[in-house]
């Protein structure tokens, strides 16, 4: 590795915004041939740094080499024109064009438009690296993997030989991962530079080269990956060691407390979302749900929640003493006036959970405005709570009336499960509760889950990381399609099981039997 | 290094956080810049002294105690449009039918005075035509305020249309009621008997309208700020996903805050027919609910700051057609100048919230390599 020369280095790059020092005198060489891990808790500066290489921000101080001539990158365009191409979190794609049509928009091109000749060129990109694309497919016709495809197609179009991947693995199946990762190998082998940016220590270990580690905006080192393990990496993550293993105590007296029967929903377009779903959900359990993303597990929360019309089915919410409440046809208010203390942690926590726009404690009156005096709101135990909420669960603001908006995704999921958790509920439900969140606050929530199980509560737990799954809940609830695929107790089940009655009804077991 | 372009000229930079004294500092820095470049302009395209240009304006608006109380009657008529349009604002209901809802507020307190005057004691009439106001306001906002909350149709275009229903509606009784006949014009209702005026309080002509707005500024950064009213809309408002999660009804609250809107305005209606101008025209209005569009939206919605807001306009109104008037010029030049002054004022918005740093580096190196 000494040997070979680095594609992109960077030399003391510093980047602020307003007081916050986001990048402070980093160095970082990315090689050819390798793919680099870059690590960090949320907002150590990594999607700074990488966004300072591809040209959407432009460094304070420092310089950047590309195969050792120094280079400025003033906008993503310059960074295209020195091979450097960049694929989001979040994808910008226009829906109603094709494959094609997206990779070359924006493009200049000489003379006609030749569509033919560029869908012909994407084949050949794709069969070099074995992508599973349609050039002539519509951005809405496509999973969110294909359209993750059609993403780093079009960076390759452009030429690029270094490439950058910001979570790339957040939205797609175990499956999908798998794919995504033997594509990146060849393009690896293939002699390009790859630098992925996650935060799931698993995927790390299984694909890269070499890991380079962020901690507040500094630079704390880097090492190939075969040298290191998990607990070294994310030590140097969080500065100080940290307890890897999520604890799952074993319920204490679970009794029935929401039981869903036959439950169907439709979609404003008449697509089944839920087909005749049945569980139960027990007090002091945390019942996961596994499924690829957009297989009803919005709507099957939504449903519970009474923010989702139903066609038919019901959900029955059953009290310590045995007596049952129907809260289908309810909406949340009703739900609440029936004493029924349902708490939860939508998937969209800024543009749901909480108003992005409003400071802490006016989020924590969300839930309480209604207990004020008369016409008036009671603005004070808002604010205390937040205050509480702060202190306990460690959330980093410059203060109780800062907006939500302006912290970071790990502190906004604390204000969010603080608050729906200090109304003592006796059900919650989650969905992706740890999200984009670093090991650090994942461990926070886990925990904080956790409490709420040994206090009596019956967890509803929607994941994406099966790992994750598989070693906090204590039965897992698979979905394919809208169909309960099967319940398998959380103690032992296997991961490549799960998996696949994640993406074929019962699984492979059922097919042989 | 050899000196070659680096950086980009210059970088656009939020800020985290600025003092109020600086922003206020910015603010005037605003106004001054917005004064010299106005001066500059009369000078070269007029040719007439700037300064006395000034004093004209602040005559206009200051220079006898009956100016005096124009302004602020002026101030207080646009300051209650755009309290009005306010909380439909908040709530991000593009209200721009502010108008038509203080035109049918003058409407059924014109019709109040002419049909009533005989059949009613007069406080008693006063009272009715309040109301008939309040609540022919409160229906126009109202209309559209159901459709948005039933098939969510676009409220900008339904309440901009509804102005000219409105137009057209007052026209239409104008001819009605028209005084004499064939005038095209009403005329001063009830001018010998005065049944149905506001009485005047305090000594000043239009005391009772200001402390009527007044009061209801206050009324309404309480309710916007304080109340679980205020607070529902602003939540519906920011995310109507977030307003249903927490169980308020969206629709209610949307119809809700469209009544109060509209009722405001019925108020603002009611004053310009009972407590000013004690007639009926199509143009009693002014453009004063387009204008709160602008006040609102300059006062980022607080109520207090409106106060503020309004004065300068109507200041500026007033002081621009006294010039246009007073040095013989076109009132297209009073125009412009307005527009220049509220071109910095607005603007300079811009430099409070971001920061422009300039390359540095290019003239260290000069130095150095000197």
């Amino acid at each position: 590795m000494d040997n070979k020369n680095a594609a992109v280095k960077m030399r003391n790059i510093s980047k602020s915004f307003g007081t916050v020092k986001a990048n402070d005198k980093i160095w970082l060489d990315i090689y050819r041939g390798e793919i680099l891990a870059l690590l960090g808790e949320n907002g150590s500066g990594k999607t700074t740094l990488m966004n300072m290489l591809s040209g959407i921000y432009f460094p304070d101080e420092g310089e950047i080499f590309i195969d050792d001539k120094e280079v400025v990158i003033r906008s993503p365009k310059d960074a295209l024109s020195l091979g450097i191409g960049m694929i989001h979190q979040h994808f910008k794609l226009v829906d109603v064009l094709t494959a094609t049509e997206n990779i070359i928009l924006g493009l200049e091109g000489k003379g006609r438009l030749d569509l033919k000749a560029a869908s012909q060129k994407i084949r050949e990109i794709c069969q070099t690296y074995g992508f599973d694309v349609d050039p002539d497919q519509h951005i809405y016709e496509m999973s969110v993997s294909q359209k993750q495809t059609v993403e780093i197609v079009k960076v390759l179009y452009r030429g690029a030989d270094i490439l950058i991947l910001d979570e790339p693995t957040a939205v797609l199946t175990p499956q999908e991962t798998d794919k995504l990762f033997a594509v990146l190998r060849n393009m690896r082998d293939a002699g390009k530079a790859i630098v992925i940016i996650t935060h799931k220590m698993h995927e790390v270990e299984e694909l890269s080269d070499r890991v380079a580690v962020l901690r507040h905006g500094q630079f704390i080192g880097d090492m190939p990956t075969k040298d290191t393990n998990a607990q070294e990496m994310t030590n140097m993550m969080v500065g100080h060691p940290v307890e890897l293993n999520i604890e799952r105590p074993e319920p204490k007296d679970p009794k029935p407390r929401i039981e869903i029967k036959d439950l169907t929903v439709r979609s404003i377009d008449d697509v089944i979302k839920l087909d005749n779903v049945s569980f139960t959900a027990n007090s002091g359990e945390i019942l996961g749900i596994a499924g690829i993303s957009g297989c009803g597990q919005k709507e099957l929360l939504e449903a519970i929640a009474g923010l989702q019309p139903v066609e038919s089915g019901s959900v029955s919410y059953i009290n310590d003493d045995g007596s049952r409440e129907e809260l289908l046809g309810k909406d949340p208010l009703s739900i609440a006036e029936l004493g029924v203390v349902l708490s939860f942690v939508p998937e969209d926590r800024l543009g749901m959970g909480l108003v992005a726009n409003m400071d802490l404690g006016d989020n924590m009156m969300l839930r309480s405005f209604r207990r004020g005096r008369g016409i008036f709101t009671d603005r004070k135990s808002p604010r205390k709570l937040a205050k509480n909420v702060v202190d306990e669960l460690d959330v980093v603001t410059p203060g109780i009336s800062t907006p939500v908006r302006k912290l970071s995704g790990g502190n906004v999921q604390k204000v969010l499960v603080g608050r729906e958790i200090a109304s003592a509920p006796t059900v919650l439900l989650t969905a992706y509760a740890v999200r984009g969140l670093d090991i650090n606050s994942s461990y926070t929530i886990y925990d904080l889950i956790n409490r709420q199980k040994e206090k009596g509560v019956a967890v509803i737990y929607v994941g994406e990381d099966l790992d994750v799954l598989l070693e906090l809940c204590d039965r897992i609830l698979v979905l394919c399609g809208g169909k309960v695929s099967g319940i398998v107790p959380g103690r032992g089940a296997k991961k490549r099981e799960v998996g696949m009655m994640m993406t074929k009804l019962g699984g492979d077991g059922a097919d042989e039997r | 290094m050899n000196g070659k372009n680096k950086e980009p000229l210059l970088h656009i930079i939020k800020r985290g956080s600025i003092p109020w004294y600086r922003a206020w500092g910015i603010r005037i820095a605003a106004i001054v810049v917005a004064l010299i470049v106005c001066a500059v302009i009369t000078m070269t395209v007029t040719g007439e002294d700037p300064i006395q240009v000034y004093l004209t304006m602040i005559d206009s608006s200051f220079g006898s105690e009956r100016k005096m109380w124009v302004l602020a009657q002026n101030t207080a008529m646009l300051l209650g449009v755009s309290l009005a349009v306010t909380p439909a604002f908040r709530m991000k209901f593009w209200n721009i039918g502010g108008e038509g809802q203080v035109l049918v507020g003058c409407l059924a307190a014109a019709a109040c005075m002419i049909c009533l005057a005989d059949a009613l004691p007069n406080g008693l009439l006063i009272a009715v035509s309040a109301l008939a106001s309040i609540i022919a306001g409160a229906v126009w906002a109202g209309i559209p305020a159901f459709f948005k909350a039933k098939w969510n149709t676009n409220e900008t275009l339904f309440t901009l249309m509804m102005n000219y229903v409105a137009t057209q509606l007052v026209a239409f009784f104008v001819i009605i009621w028209e005084v004499p006949k064939g005038s095209g014009k009403i005329g001063i209702i009830n001018q010998s008997t005065e049944l149905g005026w506001l009485p005047e309080v305090f000594g000043g002509k239009y005391m009772l309208n200001v402390i009527i707005i007044l009061v209801m500024t206050v009324g309404l950064y309480v309710y916007l700020n304080y109340s679980k009213h205020g607070y529902e809309l602003s939540v519906v408002g920011e995310s109507e996903r977030t307003a249903r999660y927490v169980g308020i009804k969206v629709e209610k609250v949307i119809i809700r805050t469209m009544l109060l809107s509209g009722a405001i305005c019925g108020v603002v209606g009611f004053l310009l027919v009972s407590g000013t101008n004690h007639t009926l025209s199509t143009t009693l209005s002014d453009g004063r609910g387009f204008t709160a569009v602008m006040v609102s939206w300059l006062s980022k919605f607080n109520p207090f700051i409106m106060v503020l807001t309004s004065f300068m306009l109507a200041f500026l109104d007033k002081g621009s057609s006294a010039i246009s008037t007073s040095f013989g010029l076109n009132h297209s030049f009073s125009d412009i100048l307005t527009g220049v002054i509220l071109f910095f004022i607005i603007g300079c918005e811009f430099f409070i919230t971001y920061k422009l740093s300039f390359r540095k580096a290019a003239g260290k190196e000069v130095k150095e390599s000197v």
